[in-house]
């Protein structure tokens, strides 16, 4: 009898665990959404099903799984339906090389970062399939825009993650955490500011959220890329949009922050801390600026993020080298 | 080129004072009432359907004279006047002497309504019925939550809603126009 690769074994149960902490996720992070930006405006956001409300999630989710999927007149069915499933699938795939906590990983791979990087990429493409098969032309205009910005934006991502990856001499995302020390001066976030605060910006254009949410934005788009869906064929664009909150934040979390490293607590808890603290920012930045104009959304990302970047990245290779000779 | 580096730093810094403007707000006490759970209380100000005020006798000051209904943009008014009361055989006497001597008979019919239909549906609570009214019979109530299950609970007999708020006189005041319309 063959006995089954530990690999694989190991690649199954994280996909098991990924694939039920990405539904938790999406509900628990509708929830704190809902509620901070309920709280920013001065109401109390949702509060009637559970305590505080916290079911609420759990009501709207299946009211969307029993609602009728319905494809619009002249769309293309197979396009149509393939765009919220490769929305939702590859960001699967992103969390396996996660390091959550030390040899607490799915996959571990030498190139994790890399693996992250491309997949994600796989975002573009289905936003762009769903403006485009659903025949519509406030879907097809946030199928452009999205993808006009994920492509600008993914290139201020990749410079300051090299960046990181420079100093750290990996793309494997264990060994960058395993870099870094147990406090904040230890972190990367110290010798690598600037591609930090590359980094989040671009994180947020990247994952298409306010105030960089020019794909949906919804007072000039309807709903942008997914204006033509009902039922789960949005609630996996939406599930996709917070399991991708979810991936750069934990990335963030193990290039700059330290990972799993942390004083008295276990390491994975450690990580989660910090993932919900970038997430909560995010979820404020949301609802404290408002959206930007497409040509601004540009500016910032051409002008001012890109040279930025590069500029970081040409420092930080310069005073490795310059490490290496000392 | 310096001064404009400078601005973008400042315009980054308001970035941080929006932030934490947020963040003074999300602290902040909320100031929406749940309100199916919780009465609004400052609901002075509020108009809600027409009602008819009581005189001293309880009676409503209303005369029938039928200003209101002429003066409704929306004709949701119908006054029913009260016919003139059966004689009694004394008074049919004293009616034909009268009309012998030539004099004019005195009316004796009440005046205030029999009925005071009010359709709510068709109001736009603009108050003219108010201003046209010669004797001050109408206002309207402070009653903000109104609710029915038909189009027919809200037409209203305003001369039935005097008659139950008076016998509910004591009890929650601004309750009782709704309790008084279910058993009408």
């Amino acid at each position: 009898m063959n006995a089954i690769p530990a690999e694989l074994l190991n690649i199954l149960i994280g996909l098991v665990a990924v694939a039920a902490s990405v539904g938790l996720i999406g509900l628990v992070m509708v929830w704190v959404e809902r509620k901070v930006a309920g709280h920013i405006q001065r109401r109390p956001g949702p509060y009637e099903v559970g305590p505080s409300g916290a079911l609420q999630p759990l009501c709207d989710a299946l009211k969307l799984v029993g609602k009728q999927l319905f494809m619009p007149l002249g769309a293309d069915p197979i396009l149509f339906w393939l765009a919220p499933v490769l929305a939702f699938l590859p960001v699967l795939l992103l969390f396996l090389p996660l390091p959550v906590g030390d040899g607490l990983q799915a996959l571990d791979v030498n190139l994790g970062v890399l693996l992250i990087l491309a997949f994600s990429g796989l975002a573009v493409l289905s936003v762009l399939l769903a403006g485009w098969a659903s025949n519509n032309k406030y879907g097809l205009l946030g199928a452009a825009r999205g993808v006009a910005q994920a492509v600008a934006y993914e290139i201020p991502l990749l410079l300051s993650v090299l960046a990181v990856s420079f100093v750290a001499g990996s793309l494997d995302l264990a060994q960058v955490v395993k870099g870094q020390g147990t406090w904040p001066w230890n972190w990367n976030i110290m010798t690598q500011p600037l591609a930090f605060l590359i980094y989040i910006v671009s994180a947020l254009g990247e994952t298409n959220r306010a105030p960089f949410d020019l794909p949906e934005a919804e007072s000039e788009l309807t709903a942008g890329f997914h204006t033509e869906y009902s039922g789960m064929g949005f609630g996996l664009f939406f599930l996709a949009e917070y399991a991708n909150m979810v991936v750069v934040c934990s990335v963030a979390t193990a290039l700059f922050l330290g990972g799993w490293h942390g004083p008295v607590l276990p390491g994975p808890v450690w990580f989660v801390l910090k993932v919900s603290a970038l997430m909560l920012l995010m979820v404020f930045v949301r609802w404290t600026y408002p959206r930007v104009r497409f040509d601004q959304l540009l500016v910032i990302n051409w002008k001012w993020l890109l040279p930025l970047a590069v500029a970081n990245l040409l420092l930080t290779a310069f005073f490795v080298k310059l490490a290496q000779f000392a | 080129m310096i001064k404009e580096a400078l601005n973008t730093v400042s315009d980054l810094w308001s970035l941080m004072v929006g932030l934490r403007v947020t963040k003074d707000y999300f602290r902040a006490p909320q100031v929406t009432v749940r309100y199916p759970w919780k009465a609004v209380s400052n609901i002075a100000t509020y108009k809600g359907h027409l009602e008819l005020v009581g005189g001293k006798t309880g009676k409503p000051k209303c005369i029938s004279c039928g200003m209101c209904a002429l003066a409704c943009p929306s004709n949701c008014l119908t006054v029913v006047k009260r016919k003139p009361p059966k004689p009694t055989p004394e008074e049919e006497q004293a009616l034909a002497e009268a009309k012998a001597k030539g004099e004019k008979p005195k009316d004796k019919t009440p005046k205030d309504p029999e009925k005071f239909i009010y359709d709510f549906t068709l109001c736009s609570l603009c108050g003219t019925c108010m201003e046209n009214c010669p004797v001050g019979a109408l206002d309207f109530t402070g009653s903000a939550y109104l609710a029915g299950y038909s189009r027919e609970d809200f037409h209203f007999d305003l001369v039935q809603l005097l008659k139950n708020q008076a016998g509910l006189e004591g009890m929650d005041a601004s309750a009782a126009p709704e309790t008084g319309q279910s058993e009408a």
